[in-house]
């Protein structure tokens, strides 16, 4: 099961810093291709940053970020932006647009200045909208779809940009459960078939091993472990990296691990 | 149920090119009007033959024209000003004035005006507008850069520059009351005096500012997304904000250089606008343009007629028309959405 392949997308010593304050330090890792990979930890661990400075939106103070091989701080942004979207936790659009047109915006990067949209343009936001699910909410304004209708307008937009790596700062933050659900599922979608590379902050440890495949724990600055669900969610590293109690006991339908966490006292 | 849903985005252009014509008009009639009007005043037949060779030429194109013509430059140009600064800051109280561009243009103006000898003064002027509003703008991406490049920040900063070339100003008046007469004119913003060099010196300093404009107006939509998106998208934010404080600033420095510091257009046109077509930069900048030509002609004509034979500066006029009528939109629009 080796995968010879190098991942494209790689740290190597990364350090990141707010105001002289290190979140993280010295970080190495490597995300899989073509896989969902699930950054998981405490809050204020650095596991937002992380995803954050993988993404370019945050430069590291220290060490290199490295898409297929080049730094991506060295390398132009829109280049990065035609292999690498990301979807930050609570994306702020211009006013008065249609589900449409903000997907539109995913066609940026790969369009000279100025250019007008193609008829090329048009039929990959046509695609991003159907695998998004939202072919009928198309011209509908984003401020009137419900809050899981517009993160997967959001995640239509990124799909527009065509990239083959994705990355969702909490995409199921603020939704409810069924809304978390068609999220996480049109994520799982989108990798099965379209091969994409999806990289997740998420703060449900079940969402995480129900849907990815590989799992980095973040803590205290650093990955404290890395490997697949089944192998790395257990009480122990719960314990360490929350600082909760847990069971963890075979998901009934699918034989994931199942979290479930256990007051204080117990 | 799809029709009721796209009907409103099919009539958009519509609604928009309809706004901007009726926009264009009251430009063209309050034009007409604001030629007719003054010592002599004219009929609209002996306007029209006037501008055309007739026996009112002179009078026209040497005397009334210009003034025209400056007014609808300098307002369309303070108008987009206004419309980058909101923008780029994010804030919707941004404008040429408020960030304090107006007040480093006027200061460098007052300095102008006072330090040079009065035969320097056809271009010390516009030299010290130019580079007063270029400082301010400066210092502002400088510090605000330093402070951590907050958007925020960068609106507060503007304002403390603003208050600070302000003060400045003050202490030259009391200090220098002699040269000071022509300044407050000036300060106050008016058309009074303009002349067909004027009309030159403006169009080909917006002309050099035509090709920044027209990239940024075709970036403003992507500009408003947040930070976050706008570096997912390939974009650098700091650049774009950069190049669209810059562009406000030619665009300010320009229209002030001309007729002074008017202050209120910025942050009114932009808003009535938006009221008008709604937030797509497509619709906006035009309709932006043409509401600040259209504010300045009304506030210099209103400037002419309500206090003869004297005249109001169309800069005060402006604020003291623009500010209620900037009130009863946003309180219509507050009914309106209930």
């Amino acid at each position: 099961m080796a995968d010879i392949q190098q991942d494209r997308l790689e740290a190597a010593a990364l350090s990141v810093g707010y105001g002289g304050r290190a979140v993280l330090d010295q970080v190495s890792l490597g995300i899989p291709n073509g896989k969902i990979t699930a950054l998981i930890g405490a809050n204020g661990s650095g596991k937002s940053t992380l995803l954050r400075t993988l993404g370019h939106v945050l430069d590291p103070v220290m060490g290199t970020v490295l898409l297929d091989g080049k730094d991506i701080i060295q390398s132009p942004r829109k280049a990065v932006a035609r292999v690498m979207a990301l979807l930050p936790q609570s994306p702020v659009a211009p006013d008065g647009l249609t589900v449409r047109q903000l997907c539109r915006f995913g066609r940026y990067p790969h369009k000279p200045l100025l250019a007008r949209t193609s008829d090329h343009d048009e039929t990959v936001v046509d695609e991003a909208l159907a695998a998004a699910g939202l072919t009928d909410l198309a011209d509908r304004a984003l401020h009137r779809l419900s809050g899981g209708q517009r993160q997967r307008a959001w995640i239509a937009m990124a799909l527009a940009q065509e990239t083959p790596i994705l990355l969702l700062d909490e995409p199921t933050t603020y939704l409810d459960i069924a809304h978390q659900m068609e999220v996480l599922q049109l994520l799982r979608q989108l990798n099965r078939e379209q091969g994409r590379t999806v990289v997740m902050v998420v703060h449900d440890l079940n969402h995480a091993a129900q849907f990815a495949h590989h799992i980095i724990a973040v803590a205290n600055g650093g990955i404290h472990a890395a490997g697949a669900p089944q192998d790395l969610l257990t009480p122990e590293l719960i314990r360490t990296v929350f600082g909760v109690s847990a069971l963890v006991v075979p998901h009934p339908s699918d034989g994931t691990p199942l979290c479930l966490p256990l007051p204080a006292s117990a | 149920m799809s029709m009721a849903l796209t009907q409103p985005q099919m009539s958009q252009p519509w609604r928009t090119t309809l706004v901007c014509i009726a926009l264009g008009l009251l430009v063209v009639v309050l034009a007409l009007i604001s030629i007719a009007l003054g010592a002599v005043p004219l009929s609209l037949d002996r306007v029209v033959a006037g501008l055309f060779g007739g026996p009112d030429a002179f009078i026209i194109s040497q005397y009334r024209l210009p003034r025209v013509v400056i007014a609808i430059l300098s307002g369309a140009a303070l108008a987009l000003a206004g419309l980058f600064l909101q923008v780029a800051l994010r804030n919707p109280i941004a404008s040429p004035d408020v960030v304090g561009i107006t007040k480093g243009a006027g200061l460098g103006a007052m300095l102008a005006l006072i330090f040079t000898p009065p035969a320097w003064i056809v271009w010390s002027v516009p030299a010290g507008v130019i580079l007063g509003a270029a400082l301010v703008a400066l210092l502002l991406l400088a510090i605000g850069r330093g402070l951590g490049g907050g958007i925020t920040t960068l609106a507060l900063v503007g304002v403390s520059l603003g208050a600070l070339a302000q003060a400045v100003m003050q202490f030259l008046m009391v200090r220098y009351p002699r040269g000071i007469d022509q300044s407050m004119v000036w300060l106050a913003g008016s058309t009074y005096g303009s002349t067909v060099a004027d009309i030159i010196s403006l169009s080909i300093w917006l002309l050099a500012c035509l090709p920044a404009v027209v990239i940024l107006a075709m970036m403003l939509d992507v500009s408003t997304f947040g930070d976050d998106t706008l570096k997912s998208l390939g974009l650098s934010p700091n650049v774009v904000r950069a190049g669209l404080v810059l562009t406000a600033v030619a665009l300010t420095a320009g229209a002030v250089a001309s007729v002074g510091s008017i202050g209120f257009l910025g942050l009114l046109a932009p808003h009535v606008a938006r009221l008008m077509v709604g937030p797509r930069a497509r619709h906006l900048v035009p309709a932006t343009a043409l509401t600040g030509a259209l504010a300045l002609l009304l506030a210099d004509l209103i400037g002419r007629l309500v206090a003869l034979p004297n005249e109001i500066p169309a800069g005060i006029v402006a604020s003291v028309i623009g500010g209620p009528y900037l009130f009863f939109l946003l309180l219509w629009e507050a009914r309106r959405r209930g």
